[in-house]
């Protein structure tokens, strides 16, 4: 350990408390990435110890054994193991197990002893244990174990002191490495020696469970959690974005105002400034998503629900736990896509991650707005339904029924008879702390970023070149968009749209639509040579396309959005996280099939009753 | 009288006897295993899916698991006395 700093692994079984432990040593000194190769979260950080020093401490995947079946579990044991090219292996294991757990998770603490590295308990969740009447004798499990123990309680400013103490002193002589021959004979004895438990469960947890897996109002619960989240981050999030988009368009005109009219501000404004504003809009959305799923998922509701819902899921082709990216999917694919990551099963896996696509995402909203607002006569249905809501939930509905389905028909078609294991631990209930859900939303968020921001920036540019250049000649009749490349593609297009009804204006703006769906809607502004931008342009385009367009061409351009296979950001990350172009191309087919077939069927039977 | 935990009646108190490989062999068995599945852990079905009474809430030692009644069936289980 001389010039190097010393690597310490946090190891443990899932749900507990680790990740609340490492934040709590390392706060905001941590850094989260990939393992090369995998998708699998990396997350390392920097604990200054009591008497200075700097220690690398890294937080291993949760693992219920070393017996690895997903490649969280692989990774935990290569590290462990000293095989992970890349990873040095630890110096010190500290292994966490949750107090009012420990029949689950000594028998993982036997495991990871045998490895034969120096190793410290750490009792996480005192707090808990001990609210439940739990009596651990610290020092004769020290005893018995041969491995030093302390208690932590994550959640508490001091809670890892004692543990602090522990990794600041030497390293803890190797414990003794044989195994025993039956891991849960000796859990049984140590708990019989160490442990005393008034009651193998929870009360609280008894109480909450009789509601929250109930067959009725379980189900009911989840409705409502549901409609509460959905009302929250549409209705919370419109002020922010409004506010956001104000700050983008003043942004833009004092550069506007202060740089000389030439390309280079061009590029600057109608380009990255605008491009990158556009999917900005989107983030107080995504924040207000990811906050009520890193909230639920720390309270330990979110396996019940995937529990709920697992019948249906599995007979589309899913599994309940297919349910946390597929919700993340409805404010954007790509981290519902990225969250696709907590299916062990790569079958399971895959599934999700082609249906993701398919949720209504955020960017579809302003486009189904100006359509809905356009072709939608406001009128009462049945005395209390608006008819432009009704039609606004039925495209959400479209987009989850037309996933079930598309997730039946791949399990149609792979006719696999292999069995594919749920397997899902339902913790304790617990109330969701500030500082872990902070860090965790600034985690996501940060990711969102990096990944979009870096594709869109890219493409907003090459778009803004493709639409500006060559240049219209001075005598040249007509929008400028009309001469660029842009404007030929989008006349070369018409040809292979004409048949669902999409006339040229509306082909040039699925090209730069493909860089974010929602700039469609200020593209068509463009087109129609209205200057204005955002929801001055929608303002000013809603009469225009409602007198110029049919009522044909308006459902089938809503429905083309329901399937919508142009955006680039979501086949960017599906690449990313399949490794696969294969997947990417089947992805991009079958939507493009999909919006076409569904798009050709309503443009004609629309044409038909009209 | 032994029988299997997929068939248990709910919150009633019983015994793990064994978990039967389906296969050979069986990861999932194993996991079942490593999970605590083993002789003499008591056991109780908590919950049932609302769809087909599938899958199953499964309170085992201190921990509970939602499992498909597939993986409930290679679980032999004893009633408490």
């Amino acid at each position: 350990m001389s010039a190097l700093a010393m690597q310490v692994a946090l190891v443990g079984n899932p749900n507990c408390g680790k990740t609340a432990l490492f934040n709590r040593l390392t706060g905001s000194r941590q850094k989260v990435a990939n393992y090369a190769g995998v998708t699998v979260e990396r997350k390392a950080g920097v604990v200054r110890t009591p008497s200075g020093r700097s220690v690398q401490l890294l937080d291993l995947p949760g693992a219920y054994s070393l017996a690895a079946t997903s490649p969280d579990e692989a990774i935990t044991r290569d590290i462990c193991l000293g095989q992970m090219a890349g990873e040095a292996r630890p110096d010190l294991l500290v292994c966490v197990a949750d107090a009012t757990n420990l029949r689950l998770h000594l028998r993982f603490v036997l495991e990871v002893r045998a490895l034969g590295l120096p190793m410290v308990l750490a009792l996480n969740m005192c707090d808990a244990a001990a609210k439940r009447g739990i009596v651990i004798d610290r020092a004769s499990l020290e005893r018995e174990l041969g491995v030093p123990v302390v208690e932590t309680i994550a959640v508490r400013a001091d809670g890892a002191a004692a543990l602090l103490r522990q990794i600041d002193g030497p390293l803890p002589p190797l414990p003794a490495a044989a195994a025993p021959a039956d891991l849960h004979a000796e859990v049984r004895r140590l708990l019989a020696l160490a442990v005393t438990v008034p009651r193998r469960t929870g009360e609280v947890d008894d109480a909450l469970d009789r509601w929250a897996l109930h067959p009725v109002f379980g189900l009911a619960l989840l409705a409502v959690v549901m409609f509460l989240i959905f009302q929250a981050v549409f209705s919370w999030s419109a002020p922010l974005q409004d506010g956001i988009d104000a700050g983008v368009t003043a942004l833009a005109d004092y550069l506007k105002s202060v740089l000389p009219d030439n390309t280079l501000r061009s590029l600057l404004v109608d380009g990255m400034l605008v491009g990158t504003g556009s999917v900005v809009v989107f983030l107080p959305q995504i924040l207000l998503l990811f906050l009520f799923i890193l909230v639920l998922e720390e309270s330990g509701y979110l396996p019940r629900a995937a529990f709920l819902l697992d019948r249906l899921m599995v007979g589309a082709g899913l599994t309940g736990r297919s349910f946390i990216p597929l919700l993340s999917s409805f404010a954007c694919a790509v981290p519902g896509i990225m969250a696709a990551r907590t299916i062990q099963d790569p079958r399971d896996r895959l599934a999700t991650i082609l249906v993701a696509p398919l949720m209504t995402c955020s960017a579809r909203l302003p486009v189904y707005a100006l359509l809905i607002g356009a072709f939608i006569p406001e009128q009462t249905i049945a005395g209390i339904f608006n008819l432009q809501g009704l039609v606004l939930f039925a495209l959400y509905v479209a987009g989850i029924v037309s996933a079930l389905l598309v997730a039946y028909a791949m399990k149609l078609i792979r006719r696999d008879s292999i069995e594919h294991a749920l397997l899902l631990e339902l913790p304790s209930y617990r109330v969701p702390h500030v500082t872990d859900v902070m860090i965790g939303l600034w985690e996501r968020a940060s990711v969102f970023l990096k990944r979009v921001g870096g594709i869109i920036l890219t493409l907003t540019v090459l778009l803004w070149f493709l639409s500006t250049y060559p240049t219209a000649p001075v005598d040249f009749a007509g929008p400028a968009i009309d001469y660029s490349y842009a404007g030929r593609i989008g006349k070369a297009l018409e040809a292979v749209f004409a048949p669902i009804g999409f006339n040229w204006q509306i082909c040039i703006a699925l090209i730069p639509g493909l860089a974010a769906r929602e700039v469609a809607v200020s593209s068509l502004a463009t087109v129609y040579a209205v200057s204005a931008t955002g929801d001055a342009a929608a303002g000013q385009l809603l009469p225009l396309i409602a007198a110029q367009w049919s009522l044909a061409t308006a459902l089938s351009l809503i429905v083309w959005y329901v399937f919508a296979p142009q955006c680039v950001s979501t086949l960017a990350v599906i690449r990313r996280e399949t490794r696969s172009w294969k997947i990417v191309g089947i992805a991009t087919f079958y939507l493009f099939a999909l919006a076409y077939g569904a798009s050709f069927l309503t443009f004609r039977i629309v044409s038909a009753l009209t | 009288m032994e029988q299997r935990l997929r068939d248990l009646p709910l919150r009633i108190d019983a015994i793990v006897e064994r978990v039967e490989d389906a296969t050979v062999p069986d990861p999932i068995a194993d996991r079942l295993r490593d999970l605590g599945f083993v002789s003499g852990e008591p056991v109780r079905l908590v919950a049932r899916g609302p769809l087909g009474g599938d899958p199953l809430v499964v309170q085992i030692g201190y921990t509970r698991f939602a499992l498909r009644r597939a993986e409930a069936a290679r679980v032999f289980v004893r009633m408490a006395a």
